[in-house]
């Protein structure tokens, strides 16, 4: 009998939900082959059959939250399903191979290393506050001896509580639904999402500063080149490569944009990761460019082709969403003339894009139609200040206005 | 030298520290001696102090309550002393604890090498015995665990005749029509209480405007008033001045710390009882480096000296001297030495006198918990409420808890009234563990017992005792 364990899912990540699963009890499996779909913070992913057998058991069910190393499952190793049989002469046969894939004479296996981490210890004040106000014991720090929840780590993690602003409300009794309502479950993501955001918005000193990109040159630029870009690089000449390289530029003038607050200090980063949002038929998700600074304008399409590709199929690893230092968001495409975009935690800035915009501009004392982008930075005012804001997205406008200053870095 | 005998750890001291460390040796499996000069194991406690005083407590309280409240008990007897008896049973006791100790060296494999142990050098620790031979014992590790002694008083010299320290006062061999304690604390009013139930008129002179300093300053009160009720005197903020023996008794000269006409008592034995200090002479400190600070004690880091390979736990160190803290500190010290994670809770250490009432805390007093400017709960519970007690007709005292204002963990427990010695271990584990007073309030306890008051008390912290 070989166990189904629910894999390493990276790093801080603990847990994951059963999303589905594609056999069910009885089933024939055959190694490699995807049993059973599993949902995190961050990704699904799929956890194959471990041998050729039949699938004996499901241990969590689909909805069930499991931990690394949880057992998902377990499959009788050689067994063949027991297919109904028409044929009475066989009938003897039926039994014997429903025998070998009924896991109960079958000695468990020791499941210890499977199992989460023991349970909490709580004292007697400790399981009272944790009953009386719905508090999860296992997310409690317990500062007692060899770990021991203690009625203060109770209350202070009651009083944390308190102090988050809107945490997620602990779910009261859920309302009811009326005729024309529809209740439907959160996904992980959307839950993740939900918690992401509002973090963010507690956390940072956040607020929007804006201005306009006039994208006549840039079009233009474009208009010429496409063509023998995309043959030559098999990869469409858009916006976004502009932008992500107008970004770079800018934070390496202003580089708190590019880093983050821990504690009481603020880390610096000399990389330039660009998290780009996109989104999907789940929600919305921020795989980063990495080393853009680095890359040629070809590069940076042919990697956010990728990205946004392997989004839209679910196919996204952790790794691809881990680690960015400055965001672009683009509500343009969905036709957003002007939004102020929320932070990606623990990132300083992000940037947000908008619909490109015929508009009558005054230049040179004339007034002519200019094709408009406004642009908005939101910036955590902690570490970044106004004229460090400004001066940013100045540069942005700038290199997008006049793309040859990306080439002379100026 | 050709046959220097050759030790794990070498341990200077059979007293409690002594003796503990020596047995954790053997358990560990570490080769060990222990260096004892007196003709029993056991130091200071066993032979002069802890175990001869509790014997002579406990059968003076009997024999006072025998003559006074048996009779309202429906017990009719006149008892009548047997001193002679009270000594003898006490030195039989004694005995068997000394020997109970040469039991469990024997069972742990420790050696005891009798006589005076002196460090030499390095590694080396000289014995000198009774007889004069001396011995050169190689030692990885040294264990000094040398105890402490009365500290003397200018102007009162102990003759052990008349004028009498913990010991001699352990062994008078009458009734003192009048005692004079010098000094109100824990050893002086123990002692003084024993010879004031079998008879004795006596009077406690105290420097300090307060008795047993370190004590919650609303328990030490209560004490008082209990003791004073009892036939105890107490001269408080007075300084002793001199003493005058004849053959049939003391003259004792005082007068008061704030300055104003000296007194006499006539008294026909004095005990000096103004604390002890650490017994760290003779040692041969001076061979491995080792400087004692003013009052002679040596300094540690964990129980490590300043010198490599040499350790000091118990009365020699800093800290209160009492047997259980050096019991402690002798666990923690071999296995620290022995690369173990040894570890003492120095906050919890609890401190009884084992008089009646008795009186036991532990944890922080409230005039620590101000001077600290913590926040607390007080909850309260007296005996008088308490059922057993009751029905016992023994409903002097109460149990105080005391609590963070916050975080409701208990931060000091105070006890007074029978028993409370057995009571004050159920508030060491629950602090061990930073249990708050609501953890012993939702404690079950067992009833009719005393110790339902100590629950009781919890529950007033916040303001929940239901029966009272």
């Amino acid at each position: 009998m070989a166990d189904i364990m629910t894999p390493a899912l990276g790093e801080s990540v603990t847990e994951a939900t059963v999303a589905k699963w594609s056999k069910k009890a009885g089933d024939t499996v055959r190694k490699d082959e995807i049993l059973v779909e599993l949902e995190t913070d961050k990704v699904s992913l799929e956890v194959a059959s471990p041998s050729d057998g039949v699938l004996s058991e499901i241990s969590a069910e689909e909805g069930v939250t499991v931990e690394p190393g949880a057992i998902l499952g377990r499959v009788t190793e050689g067994a063949v399903a027991a297919a109904p049989k028409a044929n009475g002469a066989k009938a003897a046969e039926a039994p014997k191979a429903e025998a070998t894939s009924d896991p109960k004479p079958e000695p468990e296996p020791a499941k210890p290393a499977a199992r989460p981490a023991a349970e909490p210890v709580l004292a007697p004040s400790a399981q009272r506050i944790a009953a009386e106000n719905k508090l999860d014991p296992a997310a409690i720090a317990g500062t007692g001896k060899d770990g021991r929840v203690t009625k203060g780590d109770a209350l202070a993690a009651l009083e944390a509580r308190a102090k988050a602003p809107t945490p997620a409300p602990a779910p009261s009794a859920p309302r009811e639904i009326h005729a024309r309502e529809e209740r439907v479950k959160m996904t992980r993501l959307r839950q993740t999402i939900a918690r992401r955001l509002k973090e963010a918005q507690n956390a940072a000193a956040m607020l929007t500063t804006f201005n306009e990109v006039d994208m006549t040159g840039v079009m233009a630029l474009r208009n010429q080149y496409k063509d023998v870009f995309e043959k030559k690089h098999g990869v469409k000449l858009g916006f976004m490569s502009f932008f992500v390289k107008a970004v770079v530029h800018g934070l390496q003038q202003v580089p708190e944009v590019n880093a983050e607050i821990d504690g009481t200090d603020i880390i610096y980063k000399n990389h330039y990761d660009i998290s780009v949002a996109v989104g999907t038929e789940r929600g919305l998700v921020t795989p980063v460019v990495r080393d853009a600074d680095a890359m040629s304008l070809a590069g940076i399409e042919k990697e956010i082709g990728a990205l946004g590709r392997k989004a839209r199929d679910g196919q996204l690893a952790l790794e691809d969403l881990q680690g960015g230092t400055f965001t672009i968001s683009n509500g343009g495409v969905y036709g957003s003339l002007m939004s102020t975009p929320i932070l990606n935690a623990p990132q300083s800035g992000i940037l947000g894009m908008h619909k490109i915009q015929e508009r009558p501009m005054v230049v040179g004392g004339q007034i002519v139609v200019r094709p408009m982008m406004y642009l908005a930075l939101s910036y955590d005012h902690r570490v970044v200040d106004g004229q460090g804001a400004v001066t940013f997205l100045v540069h942005v406008k700038d290199a997008i206005e006049d793309p040859q200053r990306l080439l002379l870095d100026v | 030298m050709a046959d220097t005998p050759s030790y794990d750890v070498v341990i200077i001291g059979g007293g409690p520290g002594g003796y503990n460390a020596g047995i954790r040796a053997g358990q560990l499996g570490l080769k060990a001696a222990v260096v004892e000069m007196r003709a029993t194991l056991g130091g200071t406690c066993l032979n002069v102090g802890c175990m001869p005083s509790k014997a002579l407590l406990h059968a003076s309280e009997l024999f006072a309550a025998a003559g006074s409240e048996f009779a309202e008990l429906g017990i009719d007897v006149s008892p009548k002393l047997n001193l002679p008896q009270m000594m003898k049973q006490k030195g039989e006791s004694v005995g068997a604890l000394t020997k109970g100790i040469e039991f469990l060296f024997k069972k742990n494999k420790v050696d005891w090498i009798k006589g005076a142990g002196k460090i030499s050098g390095p590694g080396q620790v000289e014995v000198t015995s009774e007889n004069g031979t001396v011995t050169t014992l190689a030692a990885k590790d040294i264990v000094i665990a040398t105890g402490s002694e009365p500290s003397p008083l200018a102007g009162v010299e102990v003759d052990q005749k008349r004028v009498v320290d913990s010991t001699g006062a352990l062994s008078l061999s009458e009734v003192p029509g009048h005692l004079v304690v010098i000094g109100a604390g824990i050893i002086g009013l123990e002692l003084g209480s024993v010879w004031r139930r079998l008879g004795a008129k006596v009077t406690v002179v105290e420097f300090l405007d307060r008795i047993t300093p370190g004590m919650d300053a609303e328990m030490a009160k209560a004490f008082q008033r209990s003791l004073t009720k009892q036939g105890i005197a107490f001269k408080l903020s007075s300084k002793v001045t001199g003493a005058k023996t004849t053959k049939t008794g003391v003259s004792l000269t005082y007068e008061p710390v704030a300055g104003g006409p000296a007194e006499t008592l006539d008294a026909d034995y004095v005990l000096l009882a103004i604390g002890r200090r650490p017994f760290t002479d003779n040692l041969g400190l001076e061979n491995v480096g080792i400087e004692r600070d003013k009052r002679g004690f040596i300094p540690t880091d964990h129980w490590k000296t300043s010198a490599e390979g040499v350790w000091a736990i118990g009365d020699v160190t800093l800290g209160p001297m009492l047997a259980h803290k050096a019991e402690e500190e002798a666990v923690a010290c071999i296995e620290t030495l022995a690369g173990k994670a040894g570890h003492v809770s120095y906050g919890l250490i609890p401190s009884v006198i084992y008089t009646s009432p008795e009186v036991a805390w532990v944890g922080k007093t409230e005039e620590e918990l101000k001077a600290d400017g913590r926040a607390y709960k007080v909850g309260k519970f007296p005996f008088s409420a308490n059922s057993r007690a009751k029905i016992n007709h023994e409903t002097e005292g109460f149990a105080k808890v005391l609590a963070d204002a916050v975080t409701d963990e208990v931060l000091g427990a105070h006890l007074i009234g029978p028993n409370v010695s057995e009571m004050i271990g159920e508030y060491c584990v629950a602090m061990e563990f930073r249990a708050a007073s609501e953890d012993v309030a939702r404690t079950c306890h067992p009833h009719p017992t005393r110790s339902e008051a100590l629950r009781q008390a919890a529950m007033g912290v916040e303001g929940w005792t239901m029966q009272a």
